[in-house]
């Protein structure tokens, strides 16, 4: 469907922002593929006809990009798009089981040929396969809407897609407190903020195991001077001196 | 005596507001800053180089040089492209950084542009990661907003300005010539080299391009010292690096410690192996693009020089852990589609190579492999390494030859057994 009169202006003052970043223009065609996949959930053909002319390019040539890249989806996405990691690691933790028993909970085909999204019959979610999305530490790792639901079993995602689906809020192991949807995601991802970003921790608890060894055993790094005061390294843990 | 673990980068993410600009001011942030910026920028080139900061994103190449290679008083504008497209399988320790530290990243990005004269920076942040794309526009605009980017910044009149800028799902954008063409608004393909990207990089302009980390480190050199860096690590490797240690290990994770340190070093401070009864059987130092290893390897030091006497390479520290339990032919194969799935498709080795590997390997995963795919597999293998523009390519089979090489009995088992001797169930995190 065209845009409307008001959605393409609201459109051009975000496409001219966006452009401005870059030494020359062409570099926005990337971010305005999300800001107009955020507008419709995916990049239609009214989509890439806009990047098209923001830029005064042809809309093959922006088809050519778009296809390129998988985050960039050809048809309607679900509200929530959710991904099993089932790279090498995550795969033998699990998210090979976790693929399988996910698509069965939808009644989809856990063996289709893997380009092709998995969706619930009420639209709402939808699943596909990841590729590697590092964070192995936390294998297996389930994605949505591009937050991290870390240490996953198949009961987990099947609740998570369950909780989805009833739309009840779900909060990201490692992300804000609320889950945003996949239109809001794409609009962060052209570089509009949602004003989340102090939300959530800093760090998972895999992101802090070596961390939290060197402060019980007192291990620090060097200092310039040589003694064991870093100022990198915010000195020794005293309590941890004791423990180890 | 260096303690064992050494945290810098890592030193203070268990703060909660380690990512904000005044978490980062409290453990010394933007220090280094205006030292640098009161050297002359040579200078600090020269420091980066002497420090012997070799590159954390894979290959090791000196940083410092890499700098040194952008020509100067040519006229053209130069750039800087930080590489945050962390995607190489088991590769987890860029992410974690930038959620929890993206200041040190800026501070170092800042150097670094003043150091080869650029004024404009791209951060190509891997877009699958909402939450660290927003602490990173945070952080940069809490830079901004303190004067450490934009118009004359410090008082020096030196300008920079510093995008964050979202890739789009394409393992080939680490890759650092596609990385720019993408950048430049085009499909992600590399490009053939010579002119090198310190010649003709971004718009054909001059242009650095780091990891995440290795502009990470870039501060603690110019604050602390070249010989403070140098002195940690081994012979010829220097300095401190973050090991991520995933997979069939009870405490997975990042540990950060001088470059050298032994994966049973790792193991041990991760509390061992998942499972009692159940060893390591094999590991990748650094990402699945470098060779397997087994556990006669558990003592090489983890550096370049070590890893490579040792028949792989250190790669990104991915220490991926495998019991055995674990099919190494299951884990070949994937890591083989994985490589098929992001061949970018230019070169036809890599892109039809690719196909007929994981053609090949799914017959012997599923037991119906014959001699003739034994010995086509190291065929192919020889076909596509060092016949593809980029390193992917090389990649490609890297997984299946190294497996061969250590467990050939086993993939031949599979023939023998017509099919997969091993329980896909008892490898689970899960599994008891």
């Amino acid at each position: 469907m065209p845009f409307s009169e008001e959605t393409l202006t609201r459109l051009k003052a975000d496409a001219a922002e966006i452009t401005g970043r870059y030494p020359r223009a062409r570099s926005a065609l990337l971010p305005l593929l999300y800001l107009v996949q955020a507008e419709e959930g995916y990049v239609s053909d009214e989509g890439m006809a806009f990047c098209a002319e923001v830029l005064g390019i042809t809309q093959t040539e922006v088809r050519g990009v778009a296809s390129f890249y998988t985050m960039y989806k050809h048809e309607p996405a679900a509200e929530y798009q959710v991904g099993v990691c089932i790279n090498t690691t995550c795969a033998i933790m699990g998210g090979d089981q976790i693929w399988s028993e996910l698509a069965e909970h939808l009644g989809g085909d856990p063996h289709n040929d893997g380009h092709h999204d998995i969706k619930s019959p009420d639209g709402r979610v939808a699943i596909e396969r990841l590729e590697c999305n590092a964070a192995c530490d936390y294998a297996p790792v389930v994605m949505v809407n591009w937050e991290f639901f870390d240490n996953q079993t198949p009961q987990s995602a099947k609740q998570l897609v369950d909780d989805l689906r009833a739309g009840q809020h779900v909060t990201p192991a490692r992300g804000p407190s609320r889950l945003c949807t996949w239109k809001q995601a794409n609009r962060i991802l052209a570089g509009f903020g949602d004003g989340q970003a102090t939300e959530g921790p800093s760090a998972g608890h895999a992101s802090l195991v070596g961390l939290k060894l060197a402060k019980e055993r007192g291990w620090t790094a060097p200092s310039a001077n040589g003694s064991d005061e870093s100022p990198a390294a915010a000195g020794k843990d005293t309590l941890g001196k004791e423990s180890s | 005596m260096t303690d064992t673990l050494t945290p810098v980068l890592t030193a203070f993410w268990d703060e909660p507001d380690s990512f904000t600009i005044d978490g980062y001011r409290r453990h010394h942030g933007y220090e280094a800053l205006p030292k640098a910026l009161a050297m002359e920028p040579d200078d600090v080139i020269a420091a980066v180089k002497a420090s012997v900061l070799r590159g954390r994103g894979g290959a090791g190449f000196p940083t410092g040089m890499k700098w040194s290679f952008i020509p100067q008083n040519d006229g053209k504008p130069h750039y800087l492209t930080v590489n945050a497209d962390e995607s190489e399988p088991g590769t987890c320790k860029d992410i974690p950084l930038m959620m929890a530290n993206p200041h040190v990243l800026i501070e170092g990005a800042i150097i670094t542009c003043y150091a080869i004269r650029a004024s404009h920076a791209f951060i190509y942040v891997r877009g699958e990661v909402l939450h660290v794309v927003r602490r990173l526009q945070l952080a940069v605009a809490q830079a901004y907003e303190a004067g450490y980017l934009g118009k004359d910044i410090l008082g020096t009149g030196f300008d920079l300005e510093l995008v964050v800028h979202a890739g789009a799902g394409a393992y080939i954008c680490g890759e650092e010539s596609a990385l720019l063409t993408s950048l430049e608004g085009f499909r992600g393909l590399p490009r053939n080299r010579p002119p090198f990207p310190a010649v003709e990089g971004l718009y054909a302009c001059p242009t650095v391009i780091n990891n995440v980390e290795s502009i990470s480190s870039v501060p603690s050199i110019i604050a602390n010292g070249s010989d403070w860096f140098s002195g940690l690590g081994t012979e010829k490797s220097k300095g401190y690096g973050i090991f991520s240690l995933s997979g069939h290990v009870k405490n997975p994770g990042q540990y950060e410690a001088p470059l050298g340190i032994t994966l049973r070093e790792l193991i041990d401070l991760a509390g061992g192996m998942l499972r009692p009864g159940h060893p390591l059987k094999f590991w990748t130092p650094g990402g699945s693009s470098t060779p397997l290893l087994t556990h006669e390897h558990l003592d090489i030091p983890l550096d370049f020089e070590g890893v490579a006497a040792a028949g792989s390479m250190l790669g990104t520290r991915a220490l991926q852990l495998f019991d055995d339990t674990t099919c190494v032919l299951r884990a070949a194969l994937r890591w083989t589609e994985f490589y098929q799935h992001e061949s970018c498709g230019k070169c036809t080795p890599c892109r039809e190579g690719a196909y007929w590997l994981v053609r090949a390997l799914e017959r012997m995963e599923n037991g119906q492999g014959t001699d003739e795919d034994l010995e086509m597999i190291p065929d192919v293998g020889g076909n596509i390494m060092g016949r593809a523009f980029c390193a992917l390519g090389d990649a490609v089979p890297v997984p299946i030859i190294s497996a061969l090489k250590y467990f050939r009995d086993e993939i031949i088992q599979h023939q023998k057994n017509g099919g997969c001797p091993f329980d896909p169930a008892a490898s689970t995190a899960w599994a008891v």
